[in-house]
């Protein structure tokens, strides 16, 4: 089904990436504005970091670098510190395009699979839609295991100490493991998220 | 000189009363200075000391008078009597406020104030109250060579204040590059869209004006005289010569773009590339349908190169940026956006620059979703019905970028057309005649002299819309590269300029930067050898020569500079308030101390524009200097005569410093080459001083700027330092 999505949207706009991107993604219209200052570059904390800066994501955008965009990880780096909307002279809202490209990535199936971030984003996804809350034992747990058993092992050994901490504070519910706590009407919760992501499928022409 | 009556007026204003002996300095007038009259005062620029100064000038009959007080740059309304000569002492700036306060230090300031009393007393006597220039002429007719927008707009303003125009077009029609256009940049609020050029408007409204007489089909054969009183022949349609006379001229000459025939990497040549107006021409022939090639196929997809043959470091092409290139380009992208938005435009640069409120204009094609892409163009070639373009994408760093394009537009750039270059010996064998503007009956050349890369302008930083030559004014793009907005502007600007040369040459005064100045160079035919020395080193192209090779002194064209009288060997040429005896007297005037004394003189020649307002400034700071030193104005270092560098180490002075302006490519002298002359002439000073067998480090010469507040002072005290150590001048009396 994603690869489908991702077939339609070729299909669709054809080389022009940039008009995909105003379609598809969370504040894409605003990428054509861009005018290659690289203030937006210059003032990210992962800038040394990651693939491709802003700046450059921006320009790959308008080259029409559809595939090397969407796979890249750069815009999964992005740690919302805002620094790049603050500081950008024609008020971009980059920190938010980050957001709108990975999302849009995801979507397509175009995202790299073992990306931290991504993974994070998808077990908090996963965690807080089953019962309307984020079960913080299972979530953090998940984390620990997501390479498999002997690196989860170790990670929760290196942090038995705060978990015990935690414990003594009454932070930690060993309990959760097992049950978890809901909210009252979980099933509404359920169907108010299917109706939401109708109505975005429906604004953004995944529907079928 | 019988019936001069000199006066000297001592100030104890300003602290000066308590900082010196006023009474010995009215002495000193008396007795050194040979005042008729002298008179102290506690406040000489109130309005009382000011009336006691003018009684004295009616009922008493002073005619030169001296006035021992501030700087000669302040107070210059409350010391103004045009009537008589005068001279200042500067004992406020250039005494009390650069020396410390203390006893040790008294005798010293108190000698440099009775030294700068002597010398004004000395400076005065040998000054005549300018009469103005003889040959004053009131003419109140404009020339403006011409007729696109900035020689229009030009007109215009001037008939507006009043002036009659005579507007020589060279072509059949009036609108210049403009009437090209399809469309001009954005110039007004929202700054959104590309507007009507508004060339019918403004013909409409030049051909509705009485005021203004317009010649098409026209150019100036001959331009003869100086501001005031100009003859223009001009070289008409029918092959006759109409004669017209005027008092200042407009050049609006123009450009011309750079011919993309000479970028033939970049496509030039080929069928479907085309420069800036190659594409207005497009625009014109769809008359707002969809823009065609000249094959008549429609372009869906365009290139735009920018930089193309500009800000080229190798020295091929233009080197400059042309300052319109990339909002025209932007304004050209936005033609084809439109009429049809899913036309591809792309904009290739490098820089990206949109002065003014063109940042606007480039957001809103932005928001049009014209593609910037910031890039250098390698290459453009034919790939099938259209073109492939090859660059360099600079943020992606990736060197084999390519986009397909139907069309390209080169951004070629502005040529000035500023005519001759008369500082560029023509090259034998070379049949090519370059085409003068203005076929100037001058000395010097048949059109103004070029700054740089061509562009026809006089001083980049003080004086916009000025030539090298006097009441003559470039303006729009063949001063320096400019769009329609600025060269409407520009053209306002020069046309106030022509009226301002008009009304000092009616006046008999100086233009600019010694405005309302009546003095003008007189020259002693009997003494003069006709060396040229003068005409040649004019800045300003104001000296031609009669018949018999004497110089002819045009004054209106003259900026009183006075580098002729720098010049000139002979010493035959001067100004009635500034001559080799007024300078020389004052450095004569001052009181030499003997061998034994320890205390050294050092003169310094300061330049008025730059260096000694800088002195002003650092005593407005209470910056401290050595008290050996005795300043002397000169209007440019280029009036430095050799004779006074010679006195004055004849005469027993330790060191001689001279602060002009920088000189060179990148020059600041308000007199174009002046400083530049002078250090010509102190480069060979050396050899004079070695026969008097004195150490080369006795005359030095400074560049100074207007901003060297602090600099000055130290280098001042750095040259007494060292003048204490090569010891004293030998030739004390």
């Amino acid at each position: 089904m994603m690869s489908d999505l991702n077939a339609q949207a070729i299909k669709k706009y054809g080389n022009s990436f940039l008009k995909e991107v105003e379609a598809n993604v969370e504040e894409g219209e605003w990428v054509k504005m861009c005018m290659q200052c690289g203030v937006c570059s210059g003032s990210c904390p992962f800038g040394p970091h990651w693939a491709h800066p802003p700046q450059e994501i921006f320009m790959m955008i308008r080259a029409g670098k559809r595939e090397e965009v969407l796979t890249s990880d750069s815009m999964w780096m992005c740690t919302s510190c805002y620094n790049c909307i603050v500081r950008c002279p024609r008020k971009l809202p980059i920190t938010h395009i980050m957001h709108g490209l990975a999302n849009y990535a995801h979507r397509l199936g175009l995202a790299p699979k073992n990306q931290p971030t991504r993974v994070f984003a998808k077990m908090f996804w996963d965690n807080i839609v089953k019962t309307g809350r984020v079960n913080e034992l299972k979530l953090s747990l998940g984390l620990y295991f997501k390479d498999g058993l002997g690196p989860g092992i170790k990670t929760a050994l290196a942090m038995k100490d705060i978990g015990l901490g935690m414990l003594k504070a009454k932070r930690l519910n060993p309990l959760e493991l097992v049950k978890g706590h809901g909210c009252k009407d979980t099933k509404g919760i359920h169907a108010m998220l299917k109706k939401a992501r109708e109505i975005e499928d429906r604004r953004k022409g995944f529907a079928a | 000189m019988a019936d001069q009556k000199t006066a000297a007026y001592i100030c104890q204003g300003c602290g000066l009363g308590e900082r010196l002996d006023t009474r010995q300095l009215a002495q000193v007038a008396s007795r050194d200075g040979k005042m008729n009259l002298v008179r102290e005062h506690p406040f000489l620029c109130s309005s009382e000391g000011v009336a006691m100064i003018r009684n004295d000038i009616e009922n008493e009959g002073v005619t030169h008078i001296a006035i021992a007080a501030c700087s000669r740059r302040a107070k210059t309304e409350a010391f103004h009597f045009p009537t008589v000569a005068m001279s200042r002492a500067n004992l406020r700036e250039g005494v009390i406020w650069i020396r410390p306060e203390g006893d040790e230090h008294q005798e010293t300031t108190q000698e440099m104030a009775d030294d700068y009393v002597r010398m004004a007393c000395a400076e005065v006597k040998k000054m005549v109250q300018p009469a103005g220039n003889p040959a004053a002429a009131r003419n109140d007719t404009v020339l403006v060579v011409g007729g696109g927008v900035s020689g229009m707009t030009a007109a215009l303003e001037a008939s507006k204040a009043g002036y009659r125009v005579v507007l020589v077009e060279k072509t059949g029609a009036l609108g210049g590059m403009a009437a090209k256009l399809w469309k001009r940049v954005a110039y007004k609020e929202p700054f959104a869209d590309p507007a009507d050029t508004g060339v019918n408007e403004l013909t409409a409204r030049i051909q509705a004006d009485k005021n203004i007489k317009v010649y098409l089909n026209a150019t100036v054969a001959k331009t003869d005289g100086a501001p005031g009183r100009f003859t223009i022949d001009i070289a008409t349609e029918s092959g006759s010569i109409s004669q017209e006379h005027v008092g200042a001229i407009v050049q609006a000459s123009g450009f011309t773009l750079y011919d993309m025939n000479k970028l033939p990497e970049l496509g030039g040549g080929l069928p479907n590339v085309v420069d800036q107006l190659g594409l207005e021409e497009l625009a014109r022939a769809a008359n707002g349908g969809p823009i065609k090639r000249a094959d008549g196929v429609e372009v869906k997809t365009v290139v735009f190169v920018q930089c193309a043959g500009q800000r080229d470091p190798s020295g091929t092409h233009l080197p400059y940026c042309s300052g319109h290139c990339c909002l025209t380009s932007i304004k050209q992208a936005m033609y084809f956006k439109d009429r049809n938005p899913d036309v591809d435009t792309v904009v290739i640069f490098d820089d990206l620059r949109t002065p003014g409120n063109g940042e606007d204009f480039y957001r809103s094609a932005q928001r049009k979703g014209v593609t910037f892409t910031k890039g250098k163009v390698s290459s453009v070639a034919s790939a099938g019905n259209g073109l492939k373009v090859t660059f360099h994408d600079l943020i992606l760093d990736d060197k084999n970028a390519t986009i397909d394009a139907d069309l390209v537009v080169l951004a070629t750039g502005q040529v000035p057309n500023s005519g001759v270059n008369i500082d560029q010996p023509r090259e034998e064998g070379v049949d090519i005649k370059p085409i003068s503007i203005l076929n100037l009956n001058y000395r010097q050349g048949p059109d103004v002299p070029q700054l740089v890369h061509g562009f026809a302008d006089s001083h980049f930083i003080c004086f916009p819309y000025e030539s090298r030559r006097t009441g003559i004014y470039p303006t729009g793009p063949v001063r320096r590269p400019m769009d329609i907005a600025q060269a409407m502007e520009d053209a306002t600007g020069a046309a106030l300029k022509a009226i301002q040369a008009i009304e000092n040459a009616a006046a008999g005064r100086a233009a600019h930067p010694r405005s309302g100045d009546l003095s003008y160079p007189t020259f002693r035919a009997e003494g003069c050898t006709q060396c040229k020395r003068c005409t040649v080193e004019c800045p300003f192209g104001a000296i031609d020569e009669d018949e018999k090779r004497y110089p002819v002194f045009n004054e209106s064209r003259c900026r009183r500079c006075g580098t002729c009288m720098g010049a000139c060997p002979v010493r035959v040429i001067s100004f009635e308030n500034y001559s080799v005896d007024t300078v020389g007297s004052q450095i004569k005037a001052v009181d030499i101390p003997d061998e034994f004394s320890e205390k050294p003189r050092i003169l310094v020649l300061a330049c008025e524009n730059d260096a000694y307002p800088a002195l002003d400034m650092a005593g407005m700071k209470r910056q401290t200097y050595s008290a050996f030193v005795r300043v002397i104005p000169v209007r440019c270092l280029g009036s430095v005569n050799l004779i006074w560098i010679t006195d004055a180490l004849n005469s027993g002075y330790d060191g001689v410093m001279l602060m002009g302006c920088k000189h060179g490519e990148q020059y600041q002298c308000h007199f174009v080459k002046g400083s530049e002359m002078a250090s010509y002439r102190l480069s060979k000073v050396d050899d004079t001083l070695k026969s008097l067998n004195l150490e080369t480090e006795r005359v030095q010469n400074y560049e100074v700027a207007i901003t060297d507040i602090e600099r000055v002072p130290q280098l001042i005290n750095d040259y007494a330092e060292k003048i204490k150590e090569i010891g004293m001048s030998p030739f004390k009396f």
